[in-house]
């Protein structure tokens, strides 16, 4: 408890993140219209004067569109982090028992995927694939692979120059052991603070993704889409644009903020 | 100096050399050839044999990473099937609107940045800090294309001062022009600022502890003049390499903000290309951004030479 009052921000971005997990959700069992339903005679309606938080232009309830619309961004940018966690950091530690000139490729080929905007590989796969929930994952999984595979090389490398690292290899264990044993859970701290802030930027990058057409399809409620779509609108209904941006910057200014506090919880030698 | 510098440069091509490989590799390997893309579904087998033969598809994939390079090399990026024009022609002209958007928006985000990091540093915990933090934590996790929709909703359908969208191209003055990327170049410029800003800080806080600012303090020397000679150009490598790596994050926001803004650049191309799944287009235009994040990053390296004397020393 003392640290919560220490770390007001943790604190923060703790309270954003499970309201916006609780709302997502929520929006599995109950919103409060269906967001997909359609009412014309009631489009474009400000906040409050049908609904909570109005109406889109087709009368359909902007609240319900953003609850839901949390559930898909949230869904998507978890599994596509998840996915890059995994693959970076398997890599990473891959290399790190390794090291020669795998380290040398590996890193190169990381610079590589870098090079490329996730923006720009989506546009591509989708140019080809056909836009949608599955060419976002992979797009943004393919970005956070380098991401992750850097961060474990640099800390597990860290971890193989310890004494009881050299004692494990001394008493004659394998390296895939001693990864398991001693590596992983000696750079699992590290690892999550980064899924907590590569969460945040998937999520933006869900958003911009959708925006362009390249995330889900309708008439699934996305966050990106919504603003897309509040474009024609911006002088009738400023709030369409407003709301769903609004939704954006709350979920990943949560999730940054939880990462600062949980890098200062879990790791308390490091100051910054 | 020149031996560093030559051997960058190897790096460079390299990485470029594997980039565009990658990238036609990758483009290759993904289902429907870019000859079923031009002639949809209904089209028979032998007009398709046709037409794969007719653009060469029919050759190994290495001949034709080969040819194709061969191409890049002279300027020839192939042919877009839905303007009918030479791609190297269209990039060109996008690049006109692209280039300077970036480079507005990269000077607007350091002269934001840098005074608001300096000053959050030397009143660490102030006023001043609490804003800046503040700032940075909310500039940092809101997207670019929403600022662009928001400075719209402001300044142009409320306050009427600045145009929503369009370019007028250089050739009608330069005046209109540069108001037409203003606002573009600002939505792109904050959420960049928050993340140099938060980096000026740190750094400058680093280094504010040094012995030489110290000894620059005790010499009788101005609090400013300690901060801006001494302090500020020594904390100033965290914050190129940030600029270096937040390019990329640049570009991708440049493809959503010209999207908002309708501007006629290179993002808007890709987007164009998407839609009508012109595929050599496409391709084109990542292997150019993909190129400019990578020649970004040499050019920070090189900068690296300029702002810090002991690695230009070390290497003579």
């Amino acid at each position: 408890m003392s640290f919560l009052r220490r770390h007001p921000t943790f604190l923060v971005g703790l309270v954003i993140t499970l309201a916006l997990v609780a709302l997502a959700l929520l929006s599995l069992v109950w919103t409060p219209m269906p967001p997909t339903r359609m009412q014309i005679i009631h489009k474009l309606k400000p906040p409050m004067a049908h609904g909570l938080l109005g109406t889109d232009q087709f009368g359909r309830d902007v609240a319900s569109m953003l609850m839901v619309g949390a559930w898909n961004s949230l869904s998507t940018s978890l599994l596509a982090v998840a996915l890059g966690a995994t693959l970076g950091t398997g890599v990473g530690v891959l290399v790190a028992a390794i090291r020669g000139v795998t380290e040398t490729v590996v890193m190169r080929f990381c610079d590589i995927i870098f090079a490329v905007p996730p923006i720009l590989s989506a546009m591509l796969l989708g140019a080809f694939i056909g836009s949608g929930r599955f060419t976002a994952i992979i797009a943004i999984a393919v970005f956070m692979v380098p991401v992750f595979a850097r961060l474990t090389l640099s800390a597990a490398s860290q971890i193989w120059t310890r004494d009881y690292v050299m004692a494990a290899i001394g008493m004659g264990r394998n390296r895939a052991k001693i990864t398991v044993v001693h590596v992983l859970p000696n750079i699992a701290n590290q690892i999550i603070v980064q899924v907590t802030i590569q969460l945040g930027l998937a999520i933006l990058t869900e958003a911009g993704l959708s925006f362009l057409g390249l995330g889900m399809p309708p008439p699934a409620p996305t966050w990106g889409r919504m603003l897309s779509d509040a474009q024609t609108f911006l002088g009738q209904a400023p709030w369409l644009a407003l709301l769903p941006g609004l939704a954006i910057a709350l979920a990943v200014m949560g999730l940054n903020m939880l990462g600062d506090g949980l890098r200062d919880l879990l790791d308390p030698r490091d100051p910054s | 100096m020149i031996a560093l510098i030559v051997r960058r440069l190897a790096g460079l091509i390299v990485t470029l050399l594997l980039v565009s490989a990658v990238i036609f590799a990758v483009m290759d390997l993904l289902p429907g050839d870019p000859a079923s893309v031009i002639l949809g579904t209904s089209a028979s087998p032998d007009t398709l044999a046709a037409l794969q033969k007719e653009m060469g598809l029919d050759r190994p994939l290495a001949v034709r990473y080969v040819a194709w390079l061969a191409g890049v090399l002279q300027g020839d990026f192939g042919r877009s099937y839905t303007y009918g024009v030479p791609v190297a022609g269209l990039i060109a002209e996008r690049l006109s609107v692209t280039v300077p958007l970036a480079l507005i928006a990269i000077l607007i985000s350091v002269v934001l940045a840098i005074p608001l990091g300096v000053q959050a540093a030397r009143h660490q915990n102030g006023g001043w800090d609490v804003f800046s933090g503040l700032f940075s934590h909310v500039s940092i996790a809101v997207p670019a294309f929403w600022v662009g929709l928001l400075l719209i909703i402001l300044f142009s359908t409320t306050l009427g001062w600045l145009p929503a969208g369009g370019f007028p191209g250089w050739a009608g003055g330069v005046g209109a022009a540069l108001m037409a990327l203003l606002l573009p170049a600002v939505a792109l410029a904050l959420p960049q600022a928050g993340v140099l800003m938060r980096v000026t800080r740190s750094a400058v806080l680093e280094v504010m502890n040094e012995d030489f600012v110290r000894t620059a303090r005790a010499k009788g020397l101005s609090e400013q003049t300690a901060l801006w000679r001494h302090a500020v150009p020594n904390a100033l490598i965290p914050v190129v390499t940030m600029l270096g790596l937040q390019f990329t994050f640049l570009i991708a926001g440049a493809v959503l903000v010209e999207n908002v803004f309708n501007l006629p650049g290179l993002g808007r191309l890709a987007y164009q290309a998407l839609s009508q799944r012109d595929v050599v287009v496409m391709q084109d235009v990542v292997l150019f951004f993909s190129a400019l994040v990578i020649l970004m990053n040499f050019l920070v390296d090189l900068a690296y030479l300029l702002i810090d004397p002991r690695l230009r020393a070390g290497v003579r």
